[in-house]
């Protein structure tokens, strides 16, 4: 019996008929032979309705080899039972939730059974913000503290509950939701798919790049269109730009919080360079309007070129110079250096992604492992860290980006010596019928995945978007466990996890 | 110390000296201008090309800023017929004035319907407070930057404060999420008054993308009069900071 149908990223789309139907016992025992070997891990499970049945389609992602495996088993209406899988798989355990939370399925035996983000949409809408379920210890020698969702600084909303023992935190939970806009239901808009590419942007605006890459690719996955070079070179210098200025605004955010003052404003304003320098290129400083499905409506040319070296040799020797200034000075280290730990054991099994896992000696990294665009040509080197604290999730950003540069420099390079076919994005390009896609855009968070599926006239009747964060926001929850809660703000913004990629 | 200094004078002077005069890079899109009136067969095509209904047909043809995502796709279509200027002074404190016609060169302000004590109050020193209500974070980020060592706004006493019990106003990003509409109601109520209302980014003044999302509630809009719309998609620091010194009349 086939267990699964084996994909690639970036590439053509599937028959939906195709992903094997299993019976739930023998899909539980699919996983458990995947995930018994830690190079598989799962990139997103979760479920919509199809005459009357709710089908569960699950993803799952093999690093060593760059196979994306797909499966699925089927409920019929009226059934709402299940037997829960996270506490074999915790990895599991948000998708769960999330399959509970949007058609009121059960997951028996979930360790923790807690809604995800409300949307409105829900199954069942007694449950509402106010009364989240909170994890409570009973005793007269703790203390709770709650936080948000306004915080202190400009952010978006979520809120933190604590569980302190004096200074210490024995337990945070996170409950978020309060972004919900409804972006997925709103993806569905088959009128207009100029649409699309700007609700993909405004997932989280500090991805725009990221989540408007996988939704191009998704498109062009679903229409068998390949990218000719030049634009694939030039959606990859967007992306590494994007991350370049992410890492070196959330440096800017650590030093604010330790009082490096020194290095907050300097981070503050070489980022600025770099998001100019997209808003140079394209007119938008976060990208937005850049990357379009089937062509761009900037192309690179040899003034933007001019620019991105420039800004890049200057900001980003400056950028340099700064992170290891920063990353020698005793006082930095010492609110930085053991803080918010995550083992690689935990990464494993909550089944981190991106930035998150590789700061815990995990070599993930869609950009290598699954690649898309021009990285299939021409593979980045991925940067690790050992250690899993804040110092691990500070120098990878420094590492990171100085990689990104160099990068960029290279697809430059090869940029100059390649024909441009300058090809304008196309909203009207038909999509071929019952087909399954799947996209992967290794963002500055980790891997954005983007899945659709297209009904018998070509249209798209299911849209499914998974952000790192749903993986990863267990990670700061385990970071600040046994930790003095005064060091919360540093480990939350070491993570820096998205909120509205979350609530979508 | 010698590398700190060495990367201090690396650093050299970074604010932007004429926060009003400033130029930004010509392809920015702000102020759209529309240099000739489309065709009817153009305006059909452009209100369903438009992602969020911005093109306005009522008295003749207009853009909505309010409206406008500012993705400059209308402007492609038919770049003879419209443009996008570079111009980030795009606010304003009266939502007719959003509408952008042919002919306008500016997008203006009602100086009647600046409240007095606005002025009275807050011209030396505006403390505000922000809240996110499904805002994608690059409005927030712009905000942030409006404060930055580049932007430094705090030059002319505006600032964003932690509570709103500090503040004197509230600036508020996005289409408004039913989720947060109790929150944002409590924090509004918790800010003392006379207090301003600020709406940045075009989610925030009409929805955006996502006006008819079933998932956001408005009606917190209709209970308050709003004192300054900034749209974008972002706000550009400029486009905020010019906004508020219009404002409070400085």
């Amino acid at each position: 019996m086939k267990l699964f149908l084996e994909t690639y990223n970036n590439t053509n789309s599937v028959d939906i008929n195709e992903i094997p139907v299993l019976k739930y016992q023998y899909f539980a025992n699919m996983l458990r032979s995947y995930f018994a070997d830690s190079d598989n891990h799962c990139l997103s499970y979760y479920a919509y309705r199809k005459d009357n049945k709710l089908k569960f389609i699950c993803a799952i992602a093999k690093d060593s080899n760059g196979k994306i495996y797909l499966s699925s088993h089927e409920l019929d209406a009226g059934k709402i039972m299940l037997d829960s899988l996270t506490p074999e798989f915790p990895q599991l355990h948000i998708f769960e939730r999330e399959i509970a939370e949007n058609f009121g399925i059960t997951f028996e035996g979930h360790p923790w059974a807690k809604p995800v983000r409300y949307p409105f949409d829900r199954a069942d809408k007694n449950k509402v913000m106010n009364n989240y379920p909170f994890y409570r210890m009973e005793s007269d020698q703790l203390h709770e503290v709650g936080v948000g969702p306004i915080h202190a600084g400009v952010i978006e909303p979520g809120h933190f509950r604590f569980i302190c023992n004096g200074e210490k935190v024995l337990h945070l939970e996170i409950h978020l939701g309060y972004q919900h806009r409804g972006v997925e239901k709103l993806m569905l808009q088959n009128d207009n798919r100029l649409k699309l590419c700007i609700l993909s942007e405004s997932i989280g605006g500090d991805t725009a790049v990221g989540n408007a890459l996988a939704h191009a690719q998704l498109l062009e996955s679903l229409a068998d269109f390949e990218a000719p070079k030049d634009l694939q070179i030039e959606r990859c210098i967007a992306l590494e730009l994007e991350r370049i200025a992410v890492h070196i605004g959330d440096t800017a955010a650590l030093c604010t919080d330790v009082g490096y003052q020194l290095g907050q404003v300097v981070c503050e304003a070489l980022r600025t360079t770099i998001i100019n320098t997209t808003q140079f290129w394209c007119g938008n400083r976060f990208g937005k309007g850049l990357v379009r499905p089937f062509g761009t409506n900037y192309p690179l040319n040899d003034k933007t070129v001019e620019e991105i070296k420039k800004i890049l040799n200057d900001s980003g020797k400056r950028y340099f110079d700064m992170a290891e200034r920063i990353y020698s000075l005793p006082s930095v280290l010492g609110r930085f250096d053991d803080i918010g730990i995550v083992t690689t054991q935990q990464a494993y099994r909550i089944g981190a992604v991106g930035m998150a896992a590789r700061t815990c000696n995990i070599p993930r990294d869609i950009r290598a492992t699954h690649p898309f665009q021009y990285f299939k040509t021409h593979k980045p080197q991925v940067v690790t860290q050992e250690k899993g604290d804040v110092l691990a999730r500070g120098m990878l950003r420094f590492l990171e980006a100085k990689e990104s540069v160099k990068y960029i420099f290279e697809l430059l390079a090869k940029w100059e010596s390649i024909d441009k076919t300058n090809l304008k994005p196309d909203y009207d390009h038909k999509l071929n019928p019952d087909r399954f896609a799947v996209s992967i855009v290794e963002a500055w968070r980790g891997e954005l995945c983007h899945f659709a599926v297209t009904d018998e006239k070509g249209n798209i009747s299911h849209y499914k978007i998974s952000d790192p964060s749903m993986h990863n926001w267990f990670a700061l929850a385990l970071a600040v466990r046994d930790q003095e809660i005064s060091d919360f703000p540093i480990c939350n913004k070491s993570f820096n996890l998205s909120y509205c990629g979350y609530d979508l | 110390m010698i590398k700190e200094i060495k990367i201090l004078k690396q650093h050299g002077i970074q604010y932007v000296p004429d926060l009003k005069g400033a130029v930004l890079t010509p392809l920015f899109r702000g102020r759209p201008v529309i240099k000739e009136q489309p065709s009817e067969a153009e305006t059909e095509m452009l209100i369903r090309l438009c992602p969020s209904d911005a093109i306005v047909t009522v008295g003749g043809f207009g853009i909505d800023i309010g409206k406008c995502v500012f993705c400059k796709e209308c402007a492609l279509a038919c770049p003879n017929k419209i443009e996008f200027t570079n111009d980030y002074k795009i606010a304003t404190n009266d939502l007719n004035n959003l509408i952008v016609r042919q002919g306008d060169s500016e997008i203006k302000f009602n100086e009647e319907k600046i409240r007095p004590e606005v002025r009275k109050l807050f011209k030396n020193a505006l403390k505000l407070r922000q809240v996110s209500a499904g805002g994608d974070n690059s409005c927030e980020f712009e905000l942030n930057a409006s404060g930055n060592v580049n932007f430094d706004m705090g030059r002319y006493g505006i600032e964003f404060v932690a509570s709103p019990r500090h503040a004197d106003g509230i600036v508020i990003t996005g289409p408004i999420t039913e989720n947060m509409a109790e929150a944002l109601q409590i924090c509004w109520d918790a800010t003392p008054g006379p207090k301003v209302l600020i709406l940045v980014g075009t989610d925030a003044i009409s929805g955006g993308m996502f006006k008819n999302s079933p998932a956001v509630k408005r009606e917190f809009l209709d209970k308050y009069p709003v004192d300054l719309y900034v749209p974008g998609n972002p706000a550009h620091p400029l486009t905020f900071i010019n906004a508020v010194l219009r404002l409070i009349g400085k």
